[in-house]
């Protein structure tokens, strides 16, 4: 009977997307135009957009709620707790070492792209849910913003030139500044690339690791795979969890870590 | 360049992405447009107020620890001033004890020798009375005998009698001198 019954939707899923076995779990990754899988949005939004928009929303009710318990009470409770512990975070452990003198004014951008990512990411693994940090366009996003936000701070405090000249290390021959202009340049571009293939890839990786172990039952046929499927596809959920921190953590330590260089050149 | 961003956004929907590495400029700006956006809102409603909170929060431990310690300092530096008064207090009080002790031995040295001094006098004058006494009966004594001596003479002269009688005669004299 059960055995019958995903032999039916395996044809069906194969009839549906073609022969080739992938191309079904690359749908589902992909950005699309209805949101949820549901509700068909209009030619402005994609899911993703959707989703970003959810996550924002989420945050703004979520964080100001917390600000405003500030205002009760010193002490912290319960939810307000629990952000603190972020925000505190990433305050102490990454944006003031990476930083250092003057972090303050970089702070809420920072906190910022740590919430948004690591909001982003979670509701990607809600059932059914898609992950905008998935699509390469929005990390595309997040790393422009990140890079001129870089550039934006390196230029204020060292002044326009300064800025460009504090590139180049110090003590060179003339005649090597040409390459070493052409491989500064190429290296302030990669920051942002790096950043946003990195974030992109991570999060795609983990959904693709699970839609293929799940799809095993309906590639090979039987459902006598699904214990192997679904305890790996368990444990990968557990790992994407992780990597949902981890991601956050490292797009928002190397954008700091970024913007400390560009401010503190003499290092 | 505004109405091409806006063409951008409002097409993003149409074309989702066929492929995985395809970049959707609508869905890039629309990042960044929330992104900003949720950047200036959470600004003004989470981040400001709450590293505020944060900040005064930590500013108010680190007074706090500073006053404890301080008041610590204090109430040790009261401590040593009060043991070194009470220690300066004791060995005040054991100097007056002393001072009083020496001050008695004194008056009791005084005392004793003023009393060895009148018993001394008491005594000397006690003997020169005692002198004086032994002296007038002396003197007494004296006159006494010559008066028996006389009246025994006159008797003797009166009976005028033999030796031998006048022996007599004076030994019971002397006799009765001794009886008295």
């Amino acid at each position: 009977m059960a055995l019958a019954e995903v032999k039916e939707v395996a044809e069906h899923v194969a009839e549906k997307h073609g022969e080739s076995g992938g191309s079904w779990i690359i749908h589902h990754i992909l950005d699309s135009d209805t949101f949820f899988g549901l509700f068909p949005l209009p030619n402005y939004l994609t899911n993703h957009v959707m989703f970003m928009l959810i996550a924002s929303i989420l945050l703004i009710f979520a964080l100001s709620r917390a600000a405003s318990s500030y205002k009760k009470s010193f002490v912290p409770t319960g939810f307000t707790n629990l952000i603190e512990i972020f925000i505190v975070f990433i305050r102490d452990e990454v944006v003031k070492p990476t930083i250092g003198k003057g972090y303050e004014k970089f702070l809420p951008f920072l906190l910022t792209v740590f919430f948004f990512i690591l909001t982003i990411n979670f509701l990607g693994l809600i059932p059914n849910g898609s992950t905008a940090t998935g699509n390469i366009a929005v990390t595309s996003g997040l790393a422009l913003i990140s890079f001129f936000m870089t550039q934006a701070a390196g230029i204020k405090k060292n002044g326009f030139l300064g800025y460009f000249k504090g590139l180049i290390p110090h003590g060179i021959p003339a005649f090597v500044l040409p390459v070493m202009i052409v491989v500064e340049v190429l290296g302030l571009l990669t920051k942002p690339f790096a950043l946003a293939i990195r974030l992109f890839a991570n999060m795609t990786a983990g959904h693709v690791i699970i839609l293929s172990l799940i799809g095993l039952i309906f590639i090979l046929k039987t459902v006598l795979v699904s214990p192997v499927s679904v305890g790996f596809a368990l444990f990968i959920y557990f790992l994407e969890i992780l990597v949902a921190f981890i991601q956050a953590y490292i797009f928002t330590i190397l954008s700091s870590l970024f913007i400390g260089m560009a401010v503190h050149q003499e290092h | 360049m505004f109405y091409k961003t806006l063409l951008l956004l409002s097409e993003s929907g149409t074309g989702p992405q066929s492929w995985l590495l395809d970049v959707n400029p609508g869905v890039l700006l629309w990042t960044i447009i929330i992104f900003i956006f949720l950047l200036l809102i959470l600004k003004k409603v989470a981040w400001k107020p709450i590293l505020t909170a944060l900040d005064e929060r930590e500013k108010f431990i680190r007074e706090s620890i500073q006053k404890a310690e301080d008041a610590q300092k204090q109430a040790e530096n009261m401590l040593k001033a009060n043991q070194e008064r009470l220690a300066k207090a004791e060995e005040e009080a054991q100097k007056i004890i002393g001072q009083g002790r020496e001050y008695a031995e004194k008056v009791k040295e005084q005392i004793l020798s003023e009393s060895k001094d009148e018993a001394r006098k008491m005594i000397s004058e006690a003997q020169i009375i005692i002198e004086r006494k032994n002296q007038e009966a002396f003197a007494k004594l004296k006159t006494e005998i010559a008066e028996i001596a006389v009246g025994a003479a006159e008797k003797i002269i009166r009976a005028e009698l033999s030796v031998e009688k006048q022996k007599v005669l004076v030994d019971s004299y002397i006799e009765e001198l001794n009886k008295n």
